[in-house]
């Protein structure tokens, strides 16, 4: 019978790949963004569980507003990714140090 | 049935998600992203919330990972310099990946937690997730839905402005200059001596005067 730990499981593993993604991917900002994509597809699943088991509709509608705010941000991302690329002529994190923090 | 359904779709998404963040080629690593959502989608729809499992097949799929491919696309960005010391990080990221799943687990799967113990709600005949979502939305989270616009809106200017370049050989109007010339920039009044005309001399009709 499915229930509501399979799916905050699989959230926790989904997370815990998006994690090792963002430590992996130290260079490259488009996998770092596409791995926060994962993140919060994550945290999603669990609104959804928690939702639909517990019998509340309210955390279905905080997945509405993440998935508004979560695409808002990827395109405000890609829009500085691409400003970076033109002034950088690449997209290595590492190269971002000239504000020398 | 559902769980034998559940299973095959999370091996789904787990491959997908792996595949994302160790792809080798950005565009594959998208592409993976693509199935990890619309795999999510189907999982939303094994628990009933097939409204939220459209919109994110129709807002992900269909808009934010197209806007993804295509910066990727775009842009002419040398792949190979991006993977150099790729693996290198694998040690810390492994353990630290390993050590938040074990601890997440460890609270899910704990006897006090008692997740396991909630069941799905069989729901009402004629129950439809559409529906209610939007009486909920319309209705309580009339504000919030509304400033989610307004959100949006910013986010479209941002990237815009972010983005926008002006071409050089453009010619368009600037109406604050229009409004703020005056007619000294316009008509330039000369003071010149003045000239008679070449031929004023074998004018005889012209005048008495003679030089």
């Amino acid at each position: 019978m499915l229930s509501l730990t399979h799916y905050l499981g699989l959230g926790a593993v989904l997370f815990s790949i998006s994690v090792f993604g963002i430590f992996m991917n130290r260079k490259n900002l488009i996998v770092m963004l596409m791995a926060i994509e994962l993140m919060l597809l994550a945290v999603n699943m669990n609104f959804v569980a928690f939702s639909q088991f517990m019998g509340d509709l309210h955390g279905q509608i905080f997945v509405f507003f993440i998935l508004t705010v979560a695409a808002a941000e990827s395109a405000i991302g890609l829009a500085i990714l691409v400003v970076l690329f033109r002034n950088l002529r690449s997209v290595e994190v590492e190269q971002l140090d000239s504000l020398k923090g | 049935m559902t769980l034998a359904l559940f299973y095959l779709f999370a091996a789904i998404l787990v491959l997908a998600a792996l595949r994302v963040v160790t792809a080798r080629n950005p565009v594959h690593a998208a592409l993976s992203l693509v199935l990890c959502f619309f795999t999510a989608a189907m999982l939303w729809m094994l628990i009933k919330a097939e409204f939220l499992a459209i919109s994110l097949v129709l807002i992900y799929v269909g808009a934010v990972m197209v806007l993804f491919l295509f910066v990727v696309m775009m842009l002419d960005i040398n792949f190979e310099s991006l993977r150099k010391g790729f693996w290198r990080f694998f040690p810390v990221a492994g353990t630290v990946a390993a050590i938040m799943l074990g601890e997440m687990l460890l609270v899910l799967t704990s006897r006090y937690a008692n997740l396991s113990a909630a069941r799905l709600p069989e729901p009402a005949a004629g129950f439809n997730s559409a529906k209610a979502l939007g009486k909920l939305l319309y209705t309580e989270y009339f504000l919030p839905f509304q400033l989610a616009a307004v959100l949006l809106l910013v986010g479209m200017i941002a990237a815009i402005a972010l983005t926008h370049r002006q071409r050089k050989n453009t010619k368009f109007q600037d109406p604050a200059d229009q409004v703020a010339v005056k007619a000294a920039d316009r008509v330039v009044v000369l003071k010149m001596e003045a000239e008679k005309p070449a031929h004023a001399e074998t004018d005889t009709t012209h005048t008495g005067e003679k030089a």
